[in-house]
């Protein structure tokens, strides 16, 4: 709806100050869109792709002509400026595709699941380049299945379920408001299957739960003072190698918000588009 | 300017990538070519009459096959490929870009409808044809055929389809129009059809053009394929406004 594609049943709609029902070819100016399959011609070669796509913003030929060298440039393409679409690597059509959307300079930038189901090179490359347009002032709007992904790049964050926001805020806003509990991860010389329930009597505010073979994990609602647990486990001969504070991440905080486990939503994107 | 730069890219890459795209090559000129040629070579001894008054029904028909298989592969292949979602998110105005997408079909029609002249040249004295009235009636059959095209490629989602589609209007119309068979011939109930399609006036007009004969006024003749035009232009747009089809 926000790009034009679509026409809302109710609501309004503004960017940047245009209307964008009733004057959407004017915000459409402003507006670039990168959808999460390549759309580009399959028989055009790159360069000639980026040169119509920059004739369809009104651009005289000199001026799309540079910028599309400067684009494939920039997106390391210009050894395959003059290979038709369809012969590049899927990574390459992405990095092309991207650089379609970005040929007008615009202020706004849709983004749809930019790096999803390519080479880590190439996906590392576009998150650089998304960053890279941040940082030069352009909004974008990225959508991903990729949480950390979001949680890396993105300043403010919205859970999207069924079609509704559950959920908006900046990482650091999200994270405090799912009430998260402190963690510390103990690696020990030995099985902490031994020693669980010692703890747990001797540490009664403390949540004591053993994962793996050596790992113990301390949960409490605040923060934990670790050296009467070290003092404690140190009589008792036992050694800790390794005290390791465990945050949550984004993706714990997303199925804690949504009730959504991430594989089955994954499951479900890849199962889809098959 | 700005909607120029747009409709001229949009028109070349179109006929760049389409015209010769396999769907077009085999509907849109292997087709009418071959119809032509069957229907010279089946004249006994080639009648300069008989040859030119198969002329206007032969390039009718070219124009029709010409134009509406070139739209329902430029419109089919890229709402399956999505690059139709580029034209529309950008800063172009619908008219601009309906314009864009008929004018390399209209185009395409135009030159197809002349491959029946080029193989008549060799064959009878073309002298005496009204050469303004038949390209007039070339151009404005060429418009009103892409618009059917149009609107019948935006309701199909696969090329064969739209070229499925495209057959059932084609096929009868090219029975129904006049363009080998006269109108009056027809049975008396298939008659008022054959008056509210496009392609009778555009035939009327190139039989005037070249055979003399024709039932109504060119200049009325004219006047119904601009109304046909204009009504089949605005309904395109409509449709595709309202439906924001891709």
């Amino acid at each position: 709806m926000l790009t034009g594609l679509s026409r809302p049943s109710a609501g309004e709609i503004w960017i940047n100050g245009i209307d964008g029902i009733n004057n959407i070819k004017k915000a459409q100016s402003i507006i670039g869109v990168v959808p999460d399959e390549s759309n580009l011609y399959d028989d055009m070669d790159g360069f000639d792709n980026l040169c119509f796509c920059a004739s369809l913003y009104g651009m005289r030929k000199e001026e799309r002509e540079k910028r599309a060298h400067e684009l494939l440039e920039q997106f390391s393409l210009k050894n395959v400026g003059k290979r038709p679409f369809k012969a590049y690597s899927k990574g390459m059509k992405r990095k092309l595709t991207i650089a379609a959307g970005i040929i007008h300079n615009p202020k706004i930038l849709f983004l749809d699941e930019p790096t999803t189901g390519i080479d880590v090179e190439n996906a590392r490359q576009i998150r650089s380049l998304i960053l890279d347009m941040k940082h030069r002032g352009t909004t974008v709007f990225l959508t991903t299945h990729y949480i950390e992904e979001a949680e890396r790049i993105c300043d403010r964050i919205a859970f999207i379920v069924n079609g509704k926001i559950v959920k908006t805020g900046t990482v650091a806003e999200l994270m405090e408001n799912a009430g998260h509990e402190h963690i510390i991860k103990l690696t020990l010389n030995e099985s902490a299957n031994g020693i669980k329930n010692e703890l747990q009597r001797n540490f009664p505010n403390l949540r004591i739960e053993v994962k793996g073979e050596n790992a113990c994990y301390i949960v409490s609602p605040v923060k934990v003072a670790l050296s009467p647990i070290l003092q404690y486990l140190d009589e008792r001969g036992i050694s800790v190698f390794e005290a390791k504070e465990i945050r949550p991440t984004l993706e714990d905080v997303f199925v804690k918000v949504t009730g959504i486990e991430v594989d089955k939503l994954q499951k479900e994107k890849e199962g889809g588009k098959k | 300017m700005n909607a120029w730069i747009a409709f001229w890219n949009i028109l070349r890459k179109d006929i760049k990538n389409y015209y010769l795209k396999p769907p077009n090559i085999s509907w849109g000129i292997i087709l009418p070519l071959s119809w032509t040629l069957m229907m010279f070579v089946r004249t006994p001894s080639p009648q300069a009459m008989d040859i030119r008054s198969l002329l206007p029904g032969l390039m009718a028909m070219s124009i029709l096959f010409g134009t509406t298989s070139m739209l329902a592969v430029t419109i089919t292949f890229e709402r399956r490929g999505r690059s139709f979602d580029r034209l529309l998110l950008a800063p172009i105005s619908m008219t601009t870009l309906v314009f864009a997408k008929i004018s390399g079909a209209i185009l395409f029609g135009a030159i197809i409808a002349f491959s029946p002249i080029l193989f008549a040249a060799f064959i009878i004295d073309l002298s005496g044809i009204n050469w303004g009235v038949a390209i007039a009636s070339i151009l404005l059959m060429a418009v009103t055929s892409t618009l059917l095209g149009l609107a019948i490629a935006v309701s199909a989602k696969e090329v064969f389809e739209a070229q499925t589609y495209s057959n059932f209007f084609r096929f009868p119309m090219l029975f129904l129009s006049g363009l080998f068979l006269p109108i009056e011939r027809l049975p008396i109930f298939l008659q008022p059809i054959s008056y509210c399609l496009p392609l009778t006036y555009g035939a009327d007009m190139l039989n005037r053009a070249i055979t003399q004969t024709g039932f109504m006024n060119v200049w009325l003749d004219s006047l119904i394929l601009i109304a046909f035009s204009v009504l089949l232009f605005y309904y395109c747009q409509w449709n595709i406004n309202r439906k924001r089809i891709f």
